[in-house]
């Protein structure tokens, strides 16, 4: 057996984990960058996404398409008025108050989880992908008569899993466009740099907070409607895509975008890779240790500036 | 113009400013000297409505500013250069300048007549502000208070670690700004340097008034200077 064709099925299977995951953990990035405060429910906010998504499909019907684009639009954005609500009603009464903010996270992760328990109920529930044509992997030997592709027999992907790759890197570049080159992403980035400062030329940091929070949300909302054709929507399925955010983030170096994106790359490839070889738990055994790793050898994460 | 009318403030329920009473007219300089600690710098931040006041009011113009949230405190016009310059990091000259400008709606032609200020700036505009030089970046944090036309201008230290040929060009602008009808709060350490410009010296001892006399009677009799500051 060829080693070469499996290692490509895992990396694709892999790079679908980490455009997921590249959304997920820049939202998270992205609300402690600005914010510097630890959003526990952001894995809630993932699973709401997927909930919802089934919700509109359910209610759209007719083809999967109309359905899956109606949640792709209507998900994020309950999900960051949701987020934004939470925002002004909680985080902005205890004032952002970096330890009080994580058990106040925690709270709501347990409301959104068991209201979601009581509505939604314990079933996994599919949404139908859009398109989800199956393409056979490629593969290519040295035969007698040179160089020649061939299909190995069995292994193959989706269209609908390489438009996920593709959606990603799009909403990626979105994100990264408007901190560069918007009106907002300058409030933000001054909001980020000294909050106090921010206030003192006039930056209505509430309002800038609770945006920023909402975006976080919606990132990881779209991230999950992306994934749920994939994996099913469930109440507890936020669970891993925190735990797997928190990993890139802390080597990509807090409230580093561009160091999250390559961290969950990183961590995306590598968990599909050892997840397809070896099993999952090694894999994130392995992400667990590593995050170890940087955070005694280089706290700052990887990319990250001391002073941040 | 600006008015601090018995401003009781701190940090959580530390109190620093006790019954603080300031007044400074438009193209006026008024220092505010006192030792490390006294509460110089707590007192701006009190100006900006960066801390909430336990009693007390500050007024400029006739608007009472602290009854504002924070953020609409400079769209009245006060211009804050805060001690340490804390420029907006990871921001360019320009985008630093941009967030000045858009407090109260300033336009391009504000900003050419800053950059006229500081010349400097204007070859530096697509430079990141943290890798400025001390004496650049204080200029940029001056031109970036200037960027919104205030009525009122709150300086920090604003020569701390300067050389003085760039004390001496801050020390021109802040001149202008007075010939200009812009009341000045301006706090330095100092002293010489700051009575050949203030036009009323104000005491702060312990967050509590000390005197206030026009710094002609310092220039003549520098005693008094010693007993407040101290050396
Ligand atoms: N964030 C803070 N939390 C608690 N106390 C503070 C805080 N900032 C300042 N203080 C205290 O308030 C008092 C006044 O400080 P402030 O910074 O206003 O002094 P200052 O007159 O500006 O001194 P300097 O000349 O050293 O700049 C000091 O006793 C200081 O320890
Ligand atoms: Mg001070």
């Amino acid at each position: 057996m060829e080693l070469g064709p499996y290692i490509l099925l895992a990396s694709l299977e892999g790079a679908v984990t980490a455009a997921v995951l590249a959304l997920t953990a820049v939202g998270l990035s992205l609300v402690f960058g600005v914010m510097r405060v630890v959003n526990i429910a952001h894995g809630e906010f993932f699973m709401l996404g997927a909930v919802i998504a089934w919700f509109v499909a359910q209610t759209v019907g007719g083809h999967p398409a109309l359905g899956f684009v109606a949640a792709l639009v209507i998900a994020p954005l309950v999900v960051g008025a949701i987020a934004a609500a939470a925002d002004m009603t909680i985080l902005k009464r205890i004032d952002y108050d970096p330890e009080r903010t994580i058990v106040a996270t925690i709270g709501l992760l347990y409301i959104i989880q068991q209201l979601t328990l009581m509505t939604y109920g314990p079933e996994a529930r599919p949404v139908e992908a859009p398109f989800n044509q199956r393409l056979a992997i490629p593969w290519f030997e040295w035969g007698e008569e040179g160089f020649e592709f061939y299909f190995p027999w069995g292994l193959s992907t989706t269209t609908y899993k390489l438009a996920v790759i593709g959606a990603a890197g799009v909403v990626l570049v979105g994100v990264w466009l408007m901190m560069a080159r918007t009106r907002i992403g300058l409030l933000m980035r001054a909001t980020q740099a000294d909050r106090d400062m921010a206030l003192a030329f006039g930056i209505p940091v509430e309002r800038v907070y609770a945006l920023v929070f909402g975006i976080g949300a919606a990132l990881a909302a779209l991230a999950a409607v992306l994934i749920v054709p994939i994996q099913q929507a469930h109440y507890l399925m936020g669970a891993d895509p925190l735990l797997l955010s928190f990993i890139v983030v802390i080597i990509g170096g807090l409230g580093s975008l561009p160091g999250t994106v390559v961290a969950a790359i990183f961590i995306g490839l590598s968990d599909g890779i050892i997840s397809v070889f070896f099993s999952p738990t090694l894999a994130k055994i392995l992400a667990t240790l590593l995050v170890g790793l940087v955070l005694v050898f280089r706290p700052q994460g990887l990319f990250g500036t001391r002073a941040a | 113009m600006l008015e601090l009318d018995a401003v009781n403030a701190g940090y959580g329920r530390a109190q620093v400013l006790r019954d603080l009473s300031l007044k400074v007219e438009a193209g006026e300089i008024l220092c505010l000297l006192g030792r490390n600690g006294a509460g110089k710098t707590t007192t701006m931040q009190a100006i900006m409505g960066l801390l909430p006041l336990m009693s007390g009011r500050v007024v400029l113009d006739g608007t009472e500013v602290s009854r504002l949230p924070p953020h609409e405190v400079p769209r009245h016009g006060i211009g804050y250069i805060p001690q340490g310059r804390r420029l907006f990091s990871g921001l360019t000259v320009a985008q630093n300048l941009e967030i000045g400008l858009r407090v109260r709606g300033s336009g391009k032609d504000v900003l050419e007549e800053v950059l006229d200020l500081f010349p400097r700036l204007r070859e530096r505009m697509d430079q990141k502000a943290q890798t400025l030089s001390g004496g650049e970046q204080q200029m940029l944090a001056t031109a970036r208070a200037l960027c919104l036309r205030p009525k009122a201008l709150l300086l920090d230290e604003p020569t701390e670690g300067l050389q003085p040929s760039m004390i001496e060009a801050i020390r021109q602008v802040i001149v202008k700004m007075r010939a200009a009808g812009v009341a000045i709060l301006l706090v330095e350490q100092r002293v010489d340097a700051v009575l050949s410009v203030a036009d009323r010296v104000a005491f702060i001892e312990n967050g509590r008034n000390g005197d206030v006399m026009p710094a002609e009677a310092l220039r003549q009799d520098h005693s008094i200077v010693d007993r407040y500051v101290g050396v």
